[in-house]
């Protein structure tokens, strides 16, 4: 049983946060605070944080946050965020946030009780069909402003050698959170040679097309940033040798995801 | 009441019943919110003088930072006729004047130190004449030579083992802003009469040696301002009189600073606040349809242009403290005055243009005085410049005009200073970082192993105690605080009485308020080694034969500065306070207000070289970090946990300043410029509402400096300039130490 399983049935007022951003940028709406949480199932291989992904915390230190405490230090910031909070907020991601579902909708209530705008940055992996999760699920969505959906891929045999997991379950997560009426962006990290095929992206788009709520979809080019981390936990890295997309290829697969 | 028929059009009564520059802008300025679309590039002449100016700085560069340099004469207001950019160009010219007869030559300047100006000379390969360093030791003394003469042994020793560093005791101490509006204003004869009337109120009561002194120093001025009319002619103007439209108002004023920079050779010779001011002049000729958009600019671009030029000859060891031949010329545009309206203008936004028009440049050091306050139009192009350029800085007008009201000056890299009421008497920095080394060591010096301070009980334990160094630490403190202040004095007196600044102070109302103004270096190593004494266990190793700590090692984590953490944040606030009311104690010189500053320009390379390992695991060495800056790789939770620990110092702490630097890679900023400015815009926003004093900001990527380091003779980058603490530097232009210094300070940046 890892920490996380444990949180989850004993206290989720406590959270395992891995690191903390003050400065997002490029992570929802505005300037973001984002906070990581530790712990993920997926194993991409272009992940850029592989450090986050042991729900023990691993080598990397992790650290128990009580949701108050958290909530207070990053309100902190809420000077950044535009005179009515107009322009920033927060956004939780990881790891994968919906590891800790109860502990982000414990943080969230405290966030909307104080105006703050809240993103949900996830893979939806996490994502079960059946009634007691849902209803755990709607719970934190009536919390969350925005949730920033990561698409790995479409076709299921892809996404499975891609990340290690099926996503039929996260197409289903996308469809209830469009039902839920909860705004989303999705977003589409393009490996050249890997995820961006003509026919992948356009079943994607098809896809997307069925939501209600997707107010934006964005290209992540694939970048090697992260490379140091795999080597540090002595991971071999198995997008070796694989670079990141040029301009034209971005706008070709922002074309076929019918962004531009 | 005196009315010129220069004056028509103008509104108001008070400013021309005394000189009152204040009170003419505030009657006479157009607040502008529009935004930037009016702007206009440069024009053929500006193309023209600034194409043959660059490959001047190239020639300069290729000859090793300097072009020319005067053996001959000494540098007074009158000692050269008219000199231009070229000769053959100078009808393009619509700012006239230099510094010395031949563009970027480098006058001699002997009063504030004969050895400084014969030894700048010397080390760039120049022979001055001996007959002038015969004169200026033989017969006429120099401030230099008098500071020296009333040392003490305990100064000299705090002096050359760098626990004060930087003390201006053999150069212009600068700093001290002359209103240079006031002569496109009022002209020089209404000033000199004002002084006249000044002279004969001094000394009718009693003749004591305050009141001779200040006669003396006014019948200097008088006679600067009468100089100033003999320089101002040799370029073919009348200045006697008020400027009469906008092309004399910036020529008149650039005359006032024209005679400050060729009679003295501070560190610091700023230009002030200038553009609203000069707004209202552009605005009454565009009215009367005598001025273009375009003519506005060039004027503006012409003016900076100059403001580019100003050189003075310094030796490899100030060039080591203040690389980069920076000269201070701060410029600010902003702010907000005190009945609320916004002092932006249509020239404030000119002012910013000219970085655009003749491309970044460190000089004139452009400063924004900000506030969330202020038109968004203008925040966004302040921050478009920004991102464009990296060349402007950002100080709180919000914190500032509470206590130097609307109409004060940046006189040095941040210091705010009263225009034309006020001057200041500033230099070097305590070493606090030394400092507490001292404590631990009972005043030895860890690196040249010499009693330098008190000879108090070193600390003998094999791991510090947090309430025995701080007991220790404030008593060392103590000595620092009282041994630092009687230097400044020292060498305050001796500055006024063998080098009065007579052309800046005829442009400051004769009645001065003075401050005095010290500095802290190596602020943030101090607080991180004390939060490493009380959260994580520090032991000493020492030194076998000497019994000095030479070493430090850390046991367990400790909250650092820099990430908006209480525990580490707390204890900074408390050293600042601890410095200041030590330095408060003790008398200042000509009843000064003391103030500290925590700002330590690219010195902070030099400071951390005489200082041994700290507590904080700092190695000996390794440059301090600068200004109020967080120590390297402290910052573990971005950039805005690092301002919000800055912000955190209360200001009025330190009034002197609070300089902080910040690098961002511009994918960090977002997608697109829009998203970019529109972010700084907000991080600016957030960090100065919460009462932060300033902020250098620079935009670009580690692997830019990287290459610029690597290929300095690449075109692109011959300008590429960049903030450091205080001021603004061409790159290429900083030594190797340095450059890679900038290099490993984070850079805020995210995967």
């Amino acid at each position: 049983m890892t920490l996380l399983h444990v949180l989850a049935m004993t206290d989720c007022k406590k959270g395992l946060v891995h690191a903390h951003e003050t400065f997002g940028a490029v992570d929802g709406p505005g300037v973001r605070y984002v906070v990581f949480l530790q712990g993920c199932a997926m194993r991409c291989k272009y992940c850029h944080n592989p450090e986050t992904w042991a729900e023990n915390g691993g080598e990397w230190k992790a650290e128990l946050w009580a949701v108050k405490e958290l909530f207070d230090k990053v309100y902190r910031y809420k000077n950044y965020w535009g005179k009515n909070l107009e322009k920033g907020g927060v956004t939780v991601s990881g790891g994968e946030p919906l590891l800790q579902m109860e502990f982000v909708t414990e943080f969230f209530k405290l966030a909307k009780a104080k105006g703050v705008h809240t993103t949900l940055d996830t893979s939806g992996q996490p994502f079960k069909n059946d009634a007691a999760y849902i209803e755990k699920l709607d719970e934190l969505l009536k919390y969350t402003d925005l949730v920033m959906l990561d698409m790995k891929a479409f076709d299921e045999e892809l996404h499975k050698d891609l990340t290690g997991c099926e996503n039929k379950n996260i197409l289903e997560f996308a469809k209830h959170v469009s039902a839920s009426g909860t705004a989303m962006w999705i977003r589409r990290v393009l490996v050249p040679g890997v995820t961006d095929s003509e026919e992948d992206l356009t079943k994607t788009a098809e896809f997307i097309k069925t939501l209600d709520t997707v107010e934006k979809v964005e290209v992540l080019p694939y970048h090697t940033l992260g490379l140091f981390k795999w080597k540090k936990l002595n991971l071999p890295y198995p997008l070796d040798g694989v670079r990141s997309p040029s301009k034209e290829e971005v706008e070709k697969a922002e074309k076929l995801l019918g962004i531009k | 009441m005196t009315d010129f028929k220069a004056w028509e059009g103008f509104e108001g009564r008070i400013w021309k019943l005394e000189v009152n520059v204040r009170d003419f802008i505030q009657k006479n300025y157009t607040p502008y919110d529009g935004d930037s679309s009016f702007l206009e590039g440069p024009t053929e002449a500006t193309d023209k003088l600034w194409g043959r100016l660059s490959e001047l700085q190239k020639e300069e560069r290729a000859n090793g930072g300097v072009l020319d340099m005067e053996t001959e004469k000494v540098a007074t207001l009158t000692a050269y006729g008219p000199g231009y950019i070229d000769e053959s160009l100078k009808d393009l010219e619509k700012v006239v004047g230099l510094q010395t007869d031949k563009p970027l030559k480098r006058a001699f300047m002997p009063f504030g130190g004969i050895n400084m100006a014969m030894k700048a000379c010397e080390t760039n390969g120049y022979t001055p004449n001996p007959e002038l360093g015969k004169i200026f030791t033989e017969y006429c003394r120099t401030h230099n030579q008098a500071v020296f003469d009333v040392y003490t042994p305990e100064m000299r020793a705090a002096r050359s083992n760098k626990i004060i560093t930087g003390l201006p005791d053999a150069y212009g101490r600068g700093r001290i802003v002359g209103d240079y509006r006031r002569v496109a204003l009022y002209g020089i004869d209404f000033l000199i009469a004002e002084k006249q009337k000044d002279m004969v109120a001094c000394g009718e009561s009693s003749m004591r040696d305050s009141v001779i002194r200040a006669r003396e120093e006014v019948a200097m001025q008088i006679k600067a301002l009468k100089d100033m009319k003999v320089m101002a002619a040799s370029y073919g103007y009348d200045i006697s009189q008020p400027a009469t439209n906008a092309q004399e108002a910036v020529q008149w004023l650039y005359f006032g600073y024209l005679a400050a920079i060729k009679t003295q050779n501070g560190a610091a010779m700023s230009v002030g606040r200038v553009s609203t001011f000069l707004d209202i002049y552009i605005k009454r000729d565009m009215d009367a349809g005598i001025l273009t958009e375009k003519d506005a600019q060039e004027l503006i671009d012409h003016f900076v242009m100059k403001l580019r030029m100003v050189k003075f000859a310094r030796t490899p060891e100030y060039n080591q403290l203040f690389t980069g031949d920076p000269v201070w010329a701060t410029l600010e545009v902003g702010g907000i005055g005190m009945d609320g309206r916004s002092m932006v203008t249509k020239t404030d936004y000119r002012f910013l243009r000219t970085l655009e028009n003749m491309g970044p440049a460190p000089e004139p050091n452009l400063t924004i005085l900000y506030s969330s306050a202020l038109p968004e139009n203008f925040k966004k192009y302040t921050s478009e410049i920004s991102i464009r350029t990296s060349s402007v800085q950002y100080e709180n007008d919000d914190v500032m005009k509470p206590i130097w009201g609307d109409d004060y000056s940046i006189c040095c890299c941040v210091s705010a200073t009263q225009t034309g009421k006020e001057m200041q008497f500033f230099g070097a920095r305590a070493n606090l970082a030394k400092c507490l080394l001292y404590a631990i060591n009972g005043g030895v010096d860890a690196k040249t192993l010499k009693q330098v301070g008190p000879a108090y009980k070193p600390i003998t334990s094999e791991y510090l105690d947090y309430d025995e160094v701080i007991e220790k630490y404030v008593a060392m403190m103590e000595w620092l605080a009282k041994l630092y202040v009687h230097t400044l004095n020292a060498i305050h007196y001796m500055h006024d009485k063998y080098y009065y600044e007579a052309a800046e102070m005829a442009l400051i109302d004769t009645e001065v308020k003075r401050s005095f103004a010290t500095g802290i270096a190596g602020f943030s190593h101090v607080v991180d080694s004390l939060s490493a004494i009380k959260y994580a266990k520090v032991k000493v190793i020492r030194d076998e034969e000497t019994g000095v700590a030479k070493h430090f090692e850390i046991e367990g984590e400790f909250p650092k500065y820099g990430n908006d953490d209480d525990r580490a944040d707390d204890i900074a606030i408390w050293l600042l306070r601890t410095f200041m009311e030590k330095i408060k104690k003790h008398h200042t010189y000509r009843e000064s207000e003391p103030s500290t500053s925590i700002l330590t320009i690219t010195s902070n390379v030099v400071y951390g070289k005489a200082t041994a390992d700290m507590p904080n695991g700092r190695k000996a060495g390794e440059p301090l970090s600068p200004g109020a800056n967080p120590a390297y790789g402290a910052e573990q939770n971005g950039l805005l946990a690092s301002l919000n620990s800055v912000a955190k110092l209360p200001y009025h702490w330190a009034l002197d300043g609070i300089s902080n630097t910040q690098t961002i890679n511009p994918d960090a900023l977002g997608r697109d410029e829009a998203e970019q400015t529109e972010k700084l815009v907000q991080i600016l926003d957030g960090y100065f509402d919460q009462g932060a004093h300033h902020v250098n900001i620079n935009v670009f990527g580690k692997d830019k400096l990287i290459d610029a380091m690597e290929h300095p003779e690449k075109e692109e980058y011959a300008n590429f300039t960049i903030r450091v603490s205080g001021y603004a530097v061409k790159f290429i232009d900083l030594t190797k130490e340095q450059q890679l210094d900038v290099i490993a300070r984070t850079c805020h940046d995210r995967l």
